[in-house]
């Protein structure tokens, strides 16, 4: 007798993504609530009028840039990394890191500028906006920049190569991630100042 | 499909794992197990539900009997019995911040998702454990450190909260307003920003789990209504509790750094403040950006918990499946456009506020399909009245008699004469209260084999239901009535209005009922402890579900299955499946008679011809079995 032969497909497996990488897009996606939370706040109040009327600090053009550089720097770790280079994936990682402390250094100037121009924190809130807006971006900068700094440490160990890129990718996808939230704040702060 | 391959070496070395005895700590205290945190968060949250309900005891007593002497509370409350033996004003404003706070956020929302979210989803899906059992852990912690804040609130001599659960400024922004906006709110402020961070690391891994970690053959289309229900309740949660943090975050700037983000132009005790260019009213749109999804966030994880619980016990079949997850969806979406319905009184343009009644109407569509189903599942039912599907029909009942009055407070105009009375106290406490209070009993009675290895005394169940169930509605229905009279929320008491007087009677009965009521939870506290430990042993699968959870052993170890995770075939809810044409001609009516009246998960459609379906038989094709001559076909490769 000759026995039947049963032609079957692979069942489908259910999607899946690396948890941890799911993990930090969730984490993006409340980060991201958070921010339209504050910016529709602030075009409510906006629209109720009493508006103080400033101009924003040039300084903060310049950070925007240095952002974006450090972004571009980032990457190119990522790229290094793939590739197995470590002495270039340390030096982009720390050209990074220095960026966005640099960021950080010009976001300060910035404050001193509008303190310059009378627009304080405590006033009208047209100004605490802009404190309040730039100033959580910033915190949630330092939280990259120490992720970053772990990865470096772990680069620097040769722990960090193109079979274990996890926490490199997930990183500078943070990373990325929190340029493109200051360049939208940026451009908000500019639109509706 | 290496990340496949990841799951399978992550699984195996958790089952090598489990070997070795783990320390007393972290068994049981600093877990990271899914089952030991569900149950941390159960009991944290049975322990506020008592704490919440004894303080909703005292200030119904005020309102039922204001003249009473309060002297025998002096001993728990000391200083807030006033030195006459009343009750403290300001400490009966207190309360109700607290009940409010305490059952909407640390018993519905973490004492429901935090324990069935975390007990029910990776068991349902057939997981090893959560996607980060680490967040997790930390989930629990941050929602313990933020209880023991909002408990330690009591102690202080300013008093804890007081301004409402809602804490609109600038009454909570000014410490000066009243004595409960000093330190208390400083510490409800506090506590909340961890309580947010509790729900979101939670959120976010149920998110995570259901997507990345279901086991072979567990398509969307096949996952229980429970874990569709809390998958989406964490997807609302994601997306309003960080709002929250915003207008936390602003308030705590207004209160402690001096800004303007909601006050202006404020004159308290004769004195001008400096704030200027503040809008409250932008608080309360934050407030109910979030609190609106809040009563979702609520009440979705027992709607879950219902679907579930109603199916299995009228041995059918849930009627519309993806009905049910079509209005689950559409009340999650429309949860996020209906939040200025809080606000129809705020003063804003009444254009807006029809387009907002509009839209909160239109919520009655998803939630009538609902109950439709929930009552088309039940129809010719083989019913099995366990206590566990007491209380879901009798959040169905809830759900009815709650959601109707919504329609009434919906309209904008009604609301006018509505708001902030009595009757809108009975909307919400029937709705979104007791029905999902009523949800997580009823998830406690079902689950608690699973939970604990024993069965709960069902005939204490039923005592427990029949008096809560009458209890709740003796409480409620009278609401209605002296709300529609005028009767406002938040007042200490009513002997200054004459108008009030007819019903002082009324106030008196439902005090007396929200007594019993409460003494009734007593029963459930002492069938829930003896149980843990004296408890009947329960059999594998005590209410013959069809469900994952019950082919794991009675008391599932870390990791869940022992051997490999069972394979999914087919979706939940084949109850009762008719013998078909083919086979009934063949058997005797004895032996169709014979046949169980439900078919678990994982059993495939090759071991069930009887009951097939044409299309079902097509698909015995795609089966694999490890054992027969079986060619796999990869199509990708």
């Amino acid at each position: 007798m000759i026995k039947d032969i049963r032609l079957t497909e692979v069942p489908k497996k259910p999607l899946s993504m690396n948890p941890k990488r799911f993990i930090l897009w969730l984490f993006m996606v409340s980060i991201v609530m958070v921010f339209a939370g504050l910016t529709s706040a602030y075009i409510v109040r906006q629209s109720e009028g009493n508006w103080l009327q400033f101009e924003l600090p040039v300084v903060f053009w310049f950070s925007t840039a240095v952002l974006l550089v450090s972004s571009l720097t980032a990457q190119l770790a990522f790229r290094a990394g793939k590739k197995d280079n470590f002495t270039a994936l340390g030096v982009y990682l720390g050209i990074t890191v220095v960026l966005g402390l640099v960021f950080l250094a010009l976001q300060l100037g910035g404050y001193g500028m509008l303190v310059d121009e009378q627009v304080l924190f405590v006033g009208n809130p047209a100004g605490s906006f802009v404190y309040l807006l730039t100033g959580v971006h910033g915190v949630h900068l330092i939280s990259g920049l120490i992720y970053l700094l772990i990865v470096l440490a772990r680069a620097v160990k040769h722990e960090v190569h193109s079979g274990n890129l996890l926490h490199l990718s997930l990183s500078v996808a943070y990373w990325h991630f929190l340029d493109i939230l200051w360049v939208y704040l940026f451009v908000f702060l500019l639109i509706n100042h | 499909m290496d990340t496949a391959n990841a799951h399978v070496a992550e699984a195996h070395a958790t089952e090598a794992h489990e070997h070795h005895e783990q320390s007393f700590i972290r068994k049981y205290i600093f877990s990271e197990d899914h089952k030991v945190i569900a149950k941390q968060f159960l009991i944290t949250g049975i322990i506020w539900a008592f704490i919440g309900g004894m303080l909703s005891v005292f200030f119904r007593l005020q309102l039922g009997f204001p003249n009473m002497s309060m002297e025998w509370l002096r001993p728990l409350l000391g200083g807030w019995i006033t030195p006459t033996g009343q009750l403290d004003t300001e400490f009966y404003l207190a309360m109700v911040t607290m009940h409010g706070t305490i059952m909407v956020f640390f018993v519905l929302t973490a004492g429901l998702s935090g324990t069935f979210s975390n007990f029910l989803i990776p068991l349902q899906i057939g997981a090893r454990d959560m996607a980060s059992g680490f967040m997790n852990m930390l989930s629990y912690w941050f929602f313990f450190v933020s209880s023991v804040i909002m408990f330690i609130s009591f102690f202080i001599s300013t008093g804890p909260a007081s301004g409402g659960w809602v804490i609109y400024p600038p009454l909570s922004a000014l410490p000066q307003a009243m004595s409960g906006s000093g330190l208390g709110m400083t510490l409800w402020l506090v506590s909340m920003a961890l309580f947010i961070v509790s729900t979101l690391l939670g959120g976010i891994n149920y998110i995570t789990t259901v997507i990345n970690m279901r086991t072979d053959g567990m398509s969307f289309s096949r996952l229980p209504l429970t874990v569709w229900a809390f998958f989406l309740t964490a997807i609302i949660g994601l997306l309003s509790f960080p709002v929250l943090l915003s207008a936390a975050l602003l308030l705590i700037l207004d209160r402690s750094f001096g800004t303007s983000f909601y006050l202006s132009e404020i004159y308290i005790g004769g004195e001008a403040l400096p704030n200027l260019g503040g809008s409250p009213i932008l608080f309360q749109h934050l407030f109910w950006f979030l609190g609106h999804p809040e009563v979702y966030i609520v009440l979705l994880p027992s709607l879950g918990i219902t679907s579930e619980i109603i199916s299995t016990n009228s041995r059918k079949p849930i009627f519309g499946y993806k009905a049910m997850i079509g209005s689950m969806m559409a009340i999650g979406f429309l949860s996020f456009i209906v939040w200025a319905h809080h606000m129809f009184v705020s003063g804003m343009n009444p254009f807006l506020g029809s387009i907002f009644m509009l839209l909160t109407l239109i919520i009655a569509v998803p939630s009538a399909v609902k109950v439709f189903n929930y009552i088309t599942t039940l129809w010719k039912g083989n019913i099995v009245f366990t206590p566990a599907m007491l209380f879901s029909i009798g959040l169905v009942s809830f759900f009815i008699s709650g959601g109707l009055t919504g329609i009434f407070l919906g309209n904008s105009a009604l609301d006018i004469q509505l708001h902030d009375t009595y009757f809108v106290v009975a909307h919400f406490h029937l709705v979104m209260g007791s029905a999902a209070f009523f949800g997580m009993l009823a998830g406690v009675y079902h689950w608690f084999p699973k939970m604990f290895g024993r069965m709960m005394d069902a005939r204490l169940g039923y005592v427990h239901f029949w008096l809560s169930f009458i209890g709740i509605y003796l409480v409620f229905f009278p609401m209605h009535y002296i709300g529609i009279a005028g009767f406002p929320r938040r007042y200490y008491s009513f002997t200054n209005f004459d108008a009030f007087s007819t019903f002082a009677d009324l106030n008196t009965f439902i005090t007396v009922a929200a007594i019993i009521t409460f003494f009734a939870q007593f029963i459930f506290l002492f069938n829930f402890f003896y149980s843990i430990f004296r408890g009947k042993k329960a059999p594998a699968n005590p209410w013959n579900s069809n469900t994952l959870e019950w082919t794991t052993p009675i008391n599932p170890g870390h990791g869940n299955w022992p051997g490999e995770i069972p394979k999914v075939y087919r979706w939940p809810y084949d109850y009762s499946k008719p013998v078909n044409k083919e086979y009934a001609a063949k058997m005797t009516q004895e032996e169709i008679d014979k046949m169980p009246d439900f078919i678990p998960q994982n059993v495939p459609y090759s071991e069930t011809l009887e009951t097939n379906l044409p299309e079902e038989n097509e698909k015995i094709k795609l089966e694999v079995k490890e054992d027969d001559d079986t060619i796999v076909v990869d199509p990708e490769k």
